[in-house]
């Protein structure tokens, strides 16, 4: 069974929030680089990509990590991927 | 009986607040142990015992204002001591019954050194590891006698001499916070100034000379890229810890930039502890030590590293990695800037630093070609190195790199 993309979106932001702890998902622009809005670093973005990859149960080749630097970008490629 | 002071955890710290006691009074502590943790102007430390014994009497209880380096917190039997009402009252006394705060037989533990310390060394014979323990635990130098080769005197005299000597007078009244740092509340505004003060003291006194070399990173990025593809991303190496490598192991070859400027000379560090700068959320930095980076593994370091990242920003670090340092890394990582000229941190001898990999021209076998750089810098103190040392030290991080499986 897929999840609902609305779970898939709460999953995301809650990995996101582990390594930005100040973040506000309101205010989390859907396609511009978390790296850039959220001023992550490259030690930040291995964990993010960490615990992305424990939420859903997927390993994340080092080669995707380009997909997964926005909002929009982890959806699709979660919603392709993962099954609950 | 030892006194355990408030500490000073690096040359930038000037006060702290006692958070929270992790000993209880009557309580065992091991060297190393975490006594009591310990808020300064940046982080949240964990500050290690230097000693083994019994934590005897807690002269401090946790509080909100803030202390100078070198205020007694704590009354410390050291092993192999009898309890100290032995050798006053005849009845045996359990432990808890302590000690009051400044008996004569009362040594020092953590402080400031005294006016003087380093200038009264310098005259002394005794080995660069000593030499900063004297400094750490605030000890007067006049008390050291010297067991080693020629009366050198070792480690172990002023560990011995730490667990003996009275105590020096308290901590001098310039130790205090100024007004103005006690009336910024705000961990921000105390951040900037402890930055202020460190970087300040740094440029007023310390010559510093600044190299650069540009690094072809494509054997390291190529190697990085086959090893992380067969790996889960739990395993995966970033390539700054290549860089830490590479500088810890060039600094083997030159290890006059590895180490600290202590009483008007350099002593060189046997043991390579990088400081590894990273920036806190919301502004900010510490350097806290990788230590033995040179002896470490590559994973071994990725996963202390990741461990000291996530550490740093929630603000707790150990006191062992705050001043332990021999040398600071800055790397400003993937998107910063091209090259990055620091500050050294005092009193160490040198900063690394690099910037951004990015993609340039570059003639390979004669033909340009599109590959990864890296711009290496390094910023030395003049009074200990010359450049042409630190030049040969930049030359080694880049020979290193070109054979990363072998770092």
């Amino acid at each position: 069974m897929t999840l609902a993309p609305e779970e898939i979106r709460t999953r995301i932001v809650a990995a996101l929030a582990n390594v930005a702890p100040e973040l506000e998902p309101a205010t989390l622009a859907p396609n511009v680089d978390f790296r850039d809005q959220l001023d992550l670093d490259s030690m930040d973005f291995l964990n993010f990509a960490i615990g992305l990859s424990k939420t859903f149960g997927v390993d994340v080749p080092e080669a995707d990590y380009r997909k997964l630097s926005t909002l929009d970008g982890c959806v699709a490629y979660f919603t392709a991927r993962a099954t609950a | 009986m030892t006194r355990y002071l408030m500490p000073k955890l690096g040359a930038d710290m000037t006060q702290g607040r006692l958070v929270q006691w992790c000993k209880k009074p009557g309580e065992k502590i091991e060297r190393g142990e975490t006594i009591a943790v310990i808020e300064t102007d940046k982080v949240n430390v964990d500050a290690e015992s230097f000693v083994t014994g019994v934590l005897e009497k807690i002269l401090v209880e946790p509080r909100d204002d803030w202390l100078p380096v070198g205020t007694p917190l704590a009354v410390i039997r050291v092993d192999g001591e009898a309890p100290e009402e032995t050798e006053t009252a005849p009845a045996p006394m359990p432990t808890a019954a302590a000690a009051p705060p400044a008996t004569p037989a009362t040594a020092v533990h953590a402080a400031v050194p005294p006016a003087g310390a380093e200038a009264a060394m310098a005259r002394l014979r005794i080995s660069p590891a000593a030499r900063k323990r004297v400094l750490d635990l605030g000890l007067d130098p006049a008390r050291l006698e010297g067991s080693g080769p020629g009366g050198r005197i070792t480690l172990e005299d002023v560990e011995r001499t730490a667990a003996a000597a009275p105590a020096p007078a308290p901590a001098p009244a310039s130790a205090a916070p100024a007004p103005a740092v006690a009336a910024a509340t705000d961990r921000q505004a105390r951040m900037r100034d402890a930055i202020a003060t460190a970087m300040a003291r740094s440029k007023r006194e310390i010559p510093h000379y600044y190299l650069a070399t540009t690094v072809d990173m494509a054997n390291a990025l190529a190697w990085l890229d086959t090893r992380n593809r067969e790996r889960p991303v739990t395993e995966r190496l970033l390539q700054g810890v290549l860089l830490v490598k590479a500088t810890a192991l060039a600094l083997r070859e030159v290890p006059e930039l590895n180490g600290f400027w202590l009483d008007g000379r350099p002593q060189k560090s046997e043991a390579i502890h990088v400081g590894v700068a990273i920036s806190l959320r919301g502004g900010g930095l510490v350097a806290p030590a990788l230590h033995d980076a040179d002896k470490a593994s590559l994973d071994d370091l990725m996963r202390r590293l990741q461990e000291l990242a996530q550490r740093a920003r929630a603000l707790s670090l150990r006191s062992s990695e705050m001043t332990d340092p021999t040398v600071t890394i800055t790397s400003l990582g993937e998107r910063g800037v091209e090259s990055v000229f620091g500050i050294i941190y005092p009193p160490q001898l040198a900063l690394v630093g690099f910037g951004k990999v990015v993609e340039r021209p570059w003639v390979v076998a004669g033909e340009v070609k599109p590959r990864p750089v890296v711009v290496a810098t390094l910023c030395g103190d003049h009074r200990a190195t010359d450049g042409h040392r630190g030049a040969l030290f930049l030359a080694a991080v880049d020979r290193l790199l070109q054979e990363p499986e072998k770092l």
